[in-house]
């Protein structure tokens, strides 16, 4: 099929679509609304249901419903709109019923403003709702990326029966680019519910879905088995892009549209002399700690890039802590713009000369301080 | 000398198929388990049993899948009739209900339950109003009474500060989407008899398609109103009824010639 000038928002939309799904419940939102638009015009001539919800809270619980019934199911939402689901997910990811969620971020906190952000990093990645769960979280950076993550998503969430998120700002949502849609999938494979589905216990024993084990043991070992499987998958589906990184000893990473400025900065940091390389995290549960602890042992330093006040920037820190030579730990520096703002490739380039001029080839030890009980913080 | 005839004694009841074998969490005098019983045998008298998927609210009703033998979900606090509208848009052939109780429909779940019922979703919800939060032990409800005392409400419910009780069957009447509102009561045979006769027909109004049917049914809480069971039930008589009357608040056209 060829390619086509596609909006961001919409599509995500055809996109899922033509992964499949077979219900879209949604609430209005900027700058994700022309995805629900697309929906509500697309779904119905397909025979598949599209329904606005009262609010979000009503369209996370729809499509947990609908998720219970084992078809493709999903919503989509901005910032403001998905921390209002963040109880439903909690919800649907203790019931291990499979569904798609849609985040084209904007700026934050409260009602912030309608232009492209990164600040959900931590209420997705981390997981915003009550306890131990994890979703898969998909950036993309490219409308095609989108597209094509839009349908990996649909995949992941019923082979691991978990929440998929596709996470990206309002720029991309917004943006129109070439993109080449996938073919339909193939209708026969997604026909059989799932053996766990609702779907009215006819010639079997009753299905039930729920979140509740009273039996703190019980709990305790359903915990365990979430865990073994986001262990699995830590394993399994990590996904990043790299832009050369072969030789680079100054490492930046970004997800998203950051990645994405990010890389046009390394172009021009590589005219420019530097050895500059690029890791866009395509994954961001499962985040590509394995890949950053391994170019940890070749760089002396990494800049993190991100439209928020450093969110991500904190796992990078993580995956790089004592990994350099010898034990010890590269620089790491954060590069952020808030409020909407996207950061400019000469902004990331000026925090990648500062990097350089200051990290050196030899890693310094990680500084690990806390705060005493006596007071006064401690270094060592 | 023994007589040698042994006669098979006449089976005049069976637990219903809908209803499952196991053991109750209610507490003793509860009429939870009456409301359950009435709904698996309206199940297994329409022949639902095998196409029904039900959804359980938060609240004493919290385990009321251990006791259906059909599929069940259990939603979120207040909003198992948004989680029922996504069953039923996707599976408009089986019969889906929600059993909520008056924390979880009347106080929680109002925006979810004031919507289904605008949009005339083709659902069930079967709502027991026990003017008490149960499973937290007994604080006020919307539907608590006034003057009644619960662990939040020690000196009465004290309607300048807390407004009077919310009756939900007439509220979701006056909604265009409804089309069958009524409340019964579970305090003696006659009015039980009366309830799975509403709740029967709330059934038949969703196989029929014509939109959203509540049946409320006043329940007795021994426990959390500190009365004995009987004494519970004729509080339902005495207290319950002047505020919430029992009748049909909508019943839309076509619904009467079920």
């Amino acid at each position: 099929m060829a390619k086509q000038l596609l909006k961001g928002n919409e599509a995500i939309a055809e996109a899922a679509i033509r992964a499949g799904v077979q219900a879209y419940f949604g609430y209005p939102i900027t700058p994700q609304t022309e995805l629900l638009e697309y929906m509500a015009r697309r779904m119905p001539e397909l025979g598949r249901v599209f329904l606005q919800a009262e609010s979000e809270l009503a369209a996370i619980n729809m499509v947990y419903g609908a998720a219970c019934t084992g078809r493709r199911v999903m919503t989509s939402s901005s910032s403001p709109g998905v921390s209002l689901m963040q109880e439903g997910l909690s919800y649907i990811a203790a019931s291990e019923v499979p569904c798609v969620i849609v985040d084209v971020m904007r700026g934050g906190p409260g009602l912030g403003n309608i232009a492209p952000a990164q600040g959900d990093y931590t209420q997705i990645v981390k997981g915003g709702g009550h306890g131990d769960y994890r979703m898969i979280v998909l950036a993309p950076a490219t409308v095609q990326e989108a597209v094509d993550l839009t349908r990996l998503a649909f995949d992941l969430a019923d082979k691991y029966r978990m929440i998929a998120v596709v996470l990206l700002d309002g720029s991309l949502g917004q943006m129109m680019e070439p993109a080449e849609l996938p073919p339909f999938a193939d209708g026969a494979a997604l026909g059989t519910p799932p053996a766990w589905a609702l779907t009215g216990a006819q010639g079997r024993p009753k299905n039930v879905v729920t979140s509740i084990h009273l039996v703190p043991e019980d709990e305790e070992q359903f915990n365990q088995q979430l865990q073994a499987r986001y262990a699995e998958i830590a394993r399994t589906e990590v996904r990043c892009h790299e832009y050369a990184t072969a030789d680079a000893d100054l490492i930046v990473v970004g997800f998203g549209t950051a990645g994405r400025v990010a890389q046009t900065a390394v172009k021009q940091a590589r005219a420019q002399g530097l050895k500059a390389g690029l890791l866009r995290p395509i994954t961001l549960f499962p985040f590509p700690e394995q890949r950053l602890a391994e170019l940890a042992r070749q760089a002396r330093g990494f800049l993190v890039v991100e439209m928020n006040a450093g969110q991500m920037v904190d796992d990078v820190r993580l995956a790089v802590s004592g990994q350099g030579r010898g034990g010890l730990t590269p620089a790491v520096r954060f590069y952020g713009r808030m409020g909407g703002i996207v950061p400019l490739p000469d902004e990331v380039l000026g925090a990648l000369k500062a990097l350089a001029e200051t990290a050196g080839h030899t890693p310094q030890p990680s500084p690990v301080s806390c705060l005493p009980l006596d007071g006064g913080p401690v270094a060592r | 000398m023994l007589a040698d005839v042994v006669l098979e004694p006449e089976i005049t009841y069976t637990r219903p198929a809908a209803l499952a074998d196991t053991y109750t969490h209610y507490c003793p005098g509860c009429t939870h388990g009456v409301a359950h019983k009435l709904v698996a045998e309206v199940i297994d008298e329409l022949g639902l049993r095998e196409r029904t998927i039900g959804v359980a609210p938060v609240g004493c009703a919290v385990f009321a899948y251990n006791y259906f033998n059909v599929d069940f979900a259990e939603a979120a606090h207040g909003r198992a009739p948004a989680m029922a509208t996504g069953i039923k848009r996707v599976l408009p052939d089986q019969m889906v209900f929600t059993y909520q109780g008056d924390g979880d429909l009347a106080s929680i779940g109002l925006g979810e339950i004031t919507h289904v019922a605008a949009r005339g979703e083709n659902l069930t919800v079967i709502f027991v109003n026990n003017a008490i939060y149960g499973m937290t032990g007994g604080q006020m409800a919307p539907t608590t009474l006034p003057g009644q005392k619960t662990a939040s409400s020690p000196c009465g419910r004290d309607v300048e500060a807390t407004g009077l009780p919310l009756r939900m069957a007439e509220l979701l009447a006056g909604l265009p989407g409804t089309a069958y509102a009524v409340r019964r009561s579970l305090h003696n045979v006659k009015e039980i008899n009366r309830a799975k006769k509403a709740i029967r027909t709330a059934f038949q109004v969703q196989q029929a398609g014509l939109g959203f049917a509540l049946v409320e049914l006043l329940s007795s809480c021994p426990t959390n109103w500190g009365l004995p069971p009987l004494d519970a039930l004729k509080w339902i008589e005495d207290q319950m009824l002047p505020y919430y009357p029992l009748g049909d608040y909508k019943v839309a056209d076509g619904v009467e010639q079920l």
